[in-house]
Parts: C-alpha cells; sequence; structure tokens
C-alpha cells in the first residue's frame, strides 16, 4: 500500500485513513482507552451520588469520609455490573448466558458495520437493517405455520433477505447516483422505523384483541431452542458462525479480497479491474443481511415477539461495537460480548445500586472515542515522550494526505 | 462523481430526471388526486384568533381543482420534455410552480378526504414555524461547519446538550435567558470535543459524530434521572422565554403570527439565517471558510489558518445549534425529558443537505419539514386516509431523493469530510 492515497476531492470516500484508524493501532491503547473510559464513567456515577454529595459538605474537616464515600459509589456501581454479568454469589456463572443473550445481536450488527468499514462504506444503517429484517423474520414466524426445521430456517433466511434489501437499496443508490452512505443510511432508518411504525397498527402485524401495536407470538417451530432457565438461544451459534463465515470471506475469497480492495483504493481497485460499482452494491447487501440476522436473533430468539422497538438502540451500539473491534471479525466478536457485558450488567446495576443504564453508552461511547485518539490515550498515560524524539517522522506517516 | 460527468458536453442532452419527475407528479395529480378524488370542498381559513380583519374562507372543491391542477401540470411536463430535446433545461420558476401546484393539490386531496373537511391555514403554516425553529438553528450549524470541511453529524448531540443545559441552567437561576446562554456554551462543549477529535487528532468526523451523539443522549440521560428527577422543582422546571408580540404587525392575518409574534429564539432564528448568509457570502471571513470547505490546500497556499478556520467554524456552529436545542426546553415545552430532541439533528442535517449547504436553502428546507411535521399533526386531527407515518417519513424521503440527484443536484463542499494535515 502507498504512503500518500490520492485526495479525490468531493468523492467523500472515508478511504485510506479511516480504515487505518479502525483497523490498526497497539492493542495496549484499547485496554488503556477501556479504562479511562470506565474511570470516567465512575467519576460521574461518584459525583452524582447523593452520600457523596453530603460527604462533600465536610470535605476539609473529614476528608477521608469524602474519598470513602467516592470510592463507595464509583465501586457498588461496578461490582453490580459485573455481578449482573458475568457472575454473583448466588446464581453462579448464570449472568453470563444472560451477557451471551444480549451479545448474540450486537455481534450480528456489529459484523455488518465491520464488513461494510472494510469496503469503505460507513454504514450508519444498521439500526434500518435490523427493522426490516426483523419485520420479515417475524412476520414468516407467526403468520406461516411450517414444519420444524424448515420454519426457523425461513425465518432465518427471510430477516437475512430483508436487511439485505434495506442495506443493498443504499449500495444500489451510491453506487448509481453517488449519494454519500452515511446519509442515504441515516434517512433510510428514519424510514424504517416509521414503516415498522405503520405495519405495528395494521391488521396483519398486531395482534388480534390487543391494542397495543404487539403481533402475535411466533410459532413454537419459528424459535430458536434455548437453554432451559436461561434466555441465551440457538441464535449465538448463528452468530458465532456467522463471525467464521465473515473471517473466511476476508482470508480466503475473492469477494473478501474485492471488499478490502476497494477499501483501501477504489480507484486502485478501479483500474485493477475491479467493479467497484459492484462491490458496493454487494457490500452493502451483505452488511444489511448480517443486521438482519440481529433482527432475527432478537425475534426469533429473545423477544419473540415484534414490536416497535425492537432494535432498541442496536444499530447504533453496533458501530461502537465494530469500531471498538477494528472491523475484525473476532475483535467485533469479542467487543459485542463486552457491550454485551455492559448492558447486561446494567439492568442488574440499575436495580441494586440505582445507577441509570445511560452511564453504559456513556462509558461505551468514551470507549470508542478514546480508542479512535491514541495520541490522546498516550498522552494522558505519559506515553508521548518516547514519541517525541522520532517525530521528525511522523507527519507524513500519518499525514497520508 | 460518476463517470458520467467526464464524458464531453457537445450533443448530450440534459438529463431526463426533471422531465420523469414532473410527469409522474402530473399524473398523480391528475388521477389519484383528481379523478380518483373526493368530490367534497376543502375549505382553508387564513384567519387566527387576534387579527386585524377578516380575510374570505378558500373554498377548492376537490375533484375539479386536482383535474385542473393535473392538466396545468401535464402541460409543464410536456414543455420540459420539449425543452430538453432542444437541449435546454426547464426554468426554475416553472419547476416551482409545479412544485407548489403539487403541494397545494395534495393539501386539497387530504382535506376533502377528511372526516372534517376543513383546517386553519394560518395555524398551519405558524405552527409549522414553531417546529421549524430547531431544525433552523441545527441546519445553521450543519452549514457552518460543512462548509468549513468538518461533517457535523453531531447535530442532534449539539441539540439535546443545549436542551439539557438550557433547562437545568434556567432552572437553577430562574433565568430564561441564563439559560439561553447556557445553551449555546453547551453546543460549544460538544462541539469542542468534535474539533479536537477530528481536527488535533484526526480522527474521522463521521465516527466522533455519530459517537458525540450517543455521548450526549447517555450523559443528559444519567444526569435526567441522577439530578433532575430527584428534585424537578429545583433542577428541571425552567423559566420560560415569553412570546413577544409586536403591535399592529402581529395582527395581520397569516404572516402576522409567522413573522411578529414569535419567542426571543425565534426572533433569532431569522436574525441568525441572515447572518450565517451574509458573513458566508458578503465577507472576508466567509470567502476563507468556503475556501477551506472547498480546497483546504490552496487556502493553506494563500495564508489561511486551514485548521484555526475550522477550529472556530465547529465551535460557532455549536453554539448556534446549542441555542436551537435550547428552544425545546425554554418555549415548546415545560421540562426537559430524555430524547427531547427526538432525531431533529438529522432532520436538520437532511435540511442541510436539501438546501444545498446554503443558509437560505437549509432555512427554507428545514420551513418545510416543519409544515410536514405540523400537517402530520393537523391531519391527524382532522382524520385522513393517509396513515401519519407516511407523512413523517417525508423529510427523509425527500433527502433521499435529493441526494441521490433526482431533484436537481446537490453536490457538498468538496473537502468536507477530509482531514486537513499540513505537510
Amino acid at each position: 500500500m502507498s504512503e500518500k492515497a490520492p485526495v479525490v476531492p468531493g468523492s467523500g470516500k472515508p478511504g485510506n485513513d479511516l480504515l487505518r484508524q479502525i483497523t490498526q493501532g497497539p492493542g495496549l491503547v484499547s485496554v488503556l482507552g477501556v479504562i479511562v473510559a470506565l474511570v470516567i464513567g465512575g467519576l460521574l456515577i461518584a459525583v452524582t451520588d447523593e452520600k457523596v454529595g453530603e460527604t462533600a459538605g465536610y470535605l476539609f474537616a473529614q476528608p477521608s469520609a469524602f474519598f470513602g464515600e467516592f470510592w463507595r459509589a464509583a465501586t457498588e456501581s461496578y461490582v453490580a455490573l459485573f455481578n449482573g454479568s458475568i457472575y454473583n454469589s448466588s446464581q453462579g456463572f448464570k449472568p453470563f448466558l444472560e451477557t451471551l443473550t444480549v451479545s448474540t445481536p450486537l455481534i450480528c450488527a456489529g459484523l455488518g458495520v465491520a464488513v461494510a468499514f472494510r469496503a469503505g462504506l460507513f454504514n450508519i444503517g444498521a439500526q434500518g437493517q435490523i427493522i426490516i429484517g426483523s419485520v420479515l423474520a417475524a412476520y414468516i414466524g407467526f403468520a406461516w405455520h411450517l414444519p420444524i426445521g424448515l420454519h426457523l430456517l425461513l425465518v432465518i433466511v427471510f430477516g437475512l433477505l430483508g436487511g439485505a434489501i434495506w442495506g443493498g437499496l443504499v449500495g444500489l443508490l451510491k453506487a448509481k447516483t453517488g449519494a454519500h452512505e452515511v446519509i442515504l443510511t441515516i434517512m433510510f432508518n428514519y424510514v424504517a422505523v416509521y414503516l415498522i411504525d405503520f405495519l405495528m397498527n395494521t391488521q396483519g402485524f398486531r395482534r388480534p384483541g390487543e391494542t397495543n401495536p404487539i403481533s402475535p407470538i411466533l410459532d413454537s417451530s419459528a424459535i430458536f431452542p434455548a437453554i432451559p432457565g436461561s434466555r441465551l438461544h440457538l441464535g449465538f451459534v448463528m452468530a458465532v458462525l456467522l463471525v467464521l463465515a465473515v473471517s473466511w470471506m476476508f482470508k480466503r475469497s475473492t469477494v473478501g479480497f474485492e471488499f478490502r480492495a476497494v477499501g483501501h483504493n477504489p480507484e486502485a481497485a478501479q483500474t485493477a479491474g475491479i467493479n467497484v460499482a459492484r462491490t458496493t452494491i454487494i457490500a452493502m447487501a451483505l452488511a444489511g443481511a448480517l443486521a438482519g440476522a440481529a433482527g432475527v436473533a432478537q425475534v426469533a430468539g429473545t423477544e419473540k415477539v415484534l414490536t416497535g422497538g425492537i432494535a432498541g438502540s442496536l444499530g447504533f451500539d453496533a458501530i461502537t461495537v465494530a469500531l471498538l473491534g477494528r472491523s475484525t471479525p473476532w475483535g467485533t466478536f469479542f467487543a459485542g460480548l463486552l457491550f454485551g457485558a455492559f448492558q447486561a450488567g446494567a439492568v442488574n446495576m440499575q436495580i441494586t445500586t440505582g445507577t441509570p443504564i445511560d452511564i453504559v453508552s456513556v462509558v461505551q461511547s468514551l470507549i470508542v472515542l478514546f480508542i479512535a485518539a491514541p495520541p490522546l490515550v498516550k498522552a494522558i498515560f505519559g506515553m508521548n515522550r518516547k514519541k517525541k524524539r522520532s517525530s521528525k517522522l511522523e507527519p507524513t506517516k500519518a499525514g497520508a494526505k | 462523481m460518476t463517470s458520467s460527468t467526464l464524458q464531453p458536453a457537445i450533443n448530450v442532452l440534459p438529463s431526463k430526471k426533471t422531465p420523469i419527475i414532473l410527469s409522474v407528479i402530473a399524473v398523480i395529480v391528475f388521477f389519484s388526486f383528481g379523478l380518483l378524488g373526493n368530490d367534497q370542498a376543502a375549505h382553508f381559513t387564513l384567519n387566527s384568533a387576534g387579527d386585524a380583519f377578516e380575510l374570505p374562507e378558500l373554498v377548492f372543491p376537490g375533484r375539479i381543482t386536482n383535474i385542473v391542477f393535473g392538466v396545468l401540470l401535464l402541460a409543464i411536463a410536456a414543455y420540459a420534455w420539449m425543452q430538453r430535446k432542444q437541449g435546454r433545461i426547464l426554468a426554475t420558476w416553472m419547476v416551482a410552480i409545479a412544485a407548489v401546484l403539487f403541494v397545494l393539490g395534495f393539501l386539497i386531496w387530504v382535506v376533502s378526504g377528511a372526516n372534517i373537511n376543513s383546517i386553519s391555514l394560518a395555524s398551519l403554516l405558524a405552527g409549522g414555524v414553531v417546529l421549524a425553529v430547531p431544525l433552523v438553528f441545527g441546519s445553521l450549524s450543519g452549514v457552518l461547519c460543512e462548509r468549513a470541511g468538518v461533517v457535523n453529524i453531531a447535530i442532534e448531540g449539539q441539540l439535546l446538550g443545549g436542551a439539557f443545559t438550557a433547562a437545568l441552567v434556567a432552572s437553577l437561576t430562574q433565568s430564561a435567558f441564563a439559560g439561553l446562554v447556557a445553551a449555546g456554551l453547551a453546543g460549544a462543549m460538544v462541539s469542542l470535543v468534535l474539533a479536537v477529535f477530528s481536527i488535533k487528532y484526526v480522527v474521522n468526523q463521521i465516527i466522533v459524530g455519530v459517537v458525540l451523539n450517543v455521548l450526549v443522549s447517555g450523559i443528559t440521560g444519567f444526569l435526567f434521572t441522577t439530578v433532575m428527577q430527584e428534585d424537578p422543582e429545583r433542577f428541571n422546571s425552567p423559566a420560560h422565554l415569553p412570546v413577544i408580540e409586536i403591535p399592529l404587525l402581529s395582527s395581520i392575518p397569516v404572516i402576522g403570527p409567522i413573522l411578529f409574534k414569535q419567542s426571543v429564539i425565534g426572533y433569532l432564528m431569522y436574525l441568525a439565517v441572515f447572518l450565517v448568509w451574509f458573513g458566508l457570502f458578503k465577507t472576508k471571513w466567509g470567502l476563507r471558510v468556503r475556501a477551506v470547505g472547498e480546497h483546504p490546500k490552496a487556502a493553506d497556499t494563500l495564508g489561511i489558518k486551514v485548521n484555526a478556520i475550522r477550529f472556530w467554524n465547529v465551535t460557532l456552529g455549536g453554539i448556534v445549534a446549542g441555542i436551537g436545542g435550547s428552544f425545546f426546553t425554554l418555549v415548546a415545552i415545560d421540562s426537559f425529558t430524555k430524547e427531547i430532541s427526538g432525531g431533529r439533528g438529522f432532520i436538520a442535517l437532511a435540511a442541510v443537505i436539501f438546501g444545498r449547504w446554503n443558509p437560505i436553502g437549509a432555512f427554507l428546507a428545514a420551513l418545510l419539514f416543519g409544515f410536514a411535521d405540523n400537517l402530520q399533526v393537523i391531519l391527524t386531527i382532522i382524520g385522513t386516509p393517509v396513515p401519519s407515518q407516511f407523512m413523517a417519513m417525508m423529510p427523509y424521503l425527500v433527502t433521499i431523493f435529493a441526494v441521490a440527484g433526482l431533484v436537481g443536484r446537490s453536490r457538498g463542499p468538496a473537502a468536507a469530510g477530509e482531514p486537513y494535515v499540513k505537510e
């Protein structure tokens, strides 16, 4: 790969720079970034804690009480988070099963964002793709009545198809008209939100005799088998298989190679005979299909019904998952697990310590910000001193343009 | 961007897009709204309470009016095809007339088919302007940032941050103006993060924007639960900005309430649109900003400090959007709630694009989206057959068509999204 990428004015393609930022970077900085984000989150929890506020009144008379409360408030929440997501003394490792359940759609949708990133495309549209995927999957699940095995298979296929259509449309529009995929995906998200809102109020989707917009429960033949006593279902295995498939695709297949080539440098790829327009469409359709799988995991695994809020904030969490995972399949897998653990644990945290769930979005977004800016993390930990001496080499390398 | 623009311009006919679109809407108006429309008349009242004089009510028979409109639109479409054959493009004012006919035809069609065949045009317009206020501020923020070459996806976060801070400060101080100032500062804070990460650390601007929205939503949601809900009397009952009526002028029917019966933020909106337009297109500063956004390297060569300009523009954009966000909690709604901005930052982004990165264009686009929003509310009240969700989709669909080049061509500043690193 050449040092200097040609500047393409107006192409708006997050080409070289984006890819380098996402995929490269020392692992140590990632770990430190997570720590800094957790510390800031802890500070936020402590500062707004009531008892900390009380002890702050006599901070100078009794500093130990203040700092004691401060430490208690911050750690108490994180301990509750851990207890709710991985292990606690009464339930053993059962919470970890919940973490895996919550991670499943995050991993699938995260893969969708990651695949698009690899092809140089910014897929903000996972939200819409999840919605359309789950609409189709749920409809097959409750409206059709098919034998065991075939039913679930069709649910999965149609879920992926729904996502693929929604993502592929964006790819098509981008390839044919040059419209920017970021804008397109944002707009498609909203169209999907209103579409599901509309559908949930129609006869075909609303459960008979129900005034709330909620669909009938999916047939038992359309639902992933689950581990008794937990919500963990076979959808997690689907997520792992998808990780393996995407990993194989990037390493071994022609399509994966074309994605990476277009992602690195679309002009060079075009010159080398790769059909960039076609690759864009396939990449977005594939990204959509993976996000659609997240929708399948939601309706056929975790929720078992379709509601307007089926996608929650999954689509946006997926972006942070892909960024944290540096857009590699296994990176996305572990990032999905981490954020899944946060979200599963946050429920327990809110119940036991009263810390609002929103702290998870704060920590998640801080993690991504810090990881995207290694120099900042290095500055916080005083790691820049060594670098400064060799800084003469840095600008040209980091500059890229 | 597409290879077609590189072809020689000789013997190439103008794009078919405009004639095709015109033909399609002409057919829709003629058949769906006209022939298949409703016989009942649509009534539009022009007066609102406190008007100085009475205007007659406008009455349109549904079917016949739309057949007439349809014929006119068919004529315009046919003319557009003829013009294209001679290698000419249809005049902009003709396109504008077609758009107005289409919107009017649509209005007449829905109102004549509704349970109640009458709506107040005055309150439709005035309410639309009110709903558009945060959109206008948000889109001005987008214009300021993108013209300097920084993509601002964080408008939503700036609006939300402004709304939250305004509510908090206006509650604590019981001064709405303190809330207004604080909202501007909060927007600037969000912008500061955007600027530092995207300019100093050269992190991809879209990543920072997307993440910032999540961050602001998380922080405001967290503080809402831990602080505001603990003691809403003290932390979440902001003083409000009064609506200022300008005597006499405000009693002119239709335009009075729109122009002369606004809150301070409403008047600031008109001022801000003018200032941003004037600043960008009539001053040395504006020329520099646009140069930085189009070709930073050339601007740098001429001695313009590219990253400094970008930094200050992003900050200014944050202030503008923050003030827009304060509209939610200081004017529109009593107190702050989670996600009070409800995705309007993204509609503002759509307005930036639909308005072609021009302050006036963005203003008009935001107004259009505001009207669509208000129309949706009014249509739900009078009970039309059109599901409200499809009305709500309109801004997004329009934007998809706009960026896909079906409604004219919209091209952003060339260097938007490209970080500038001096070599």
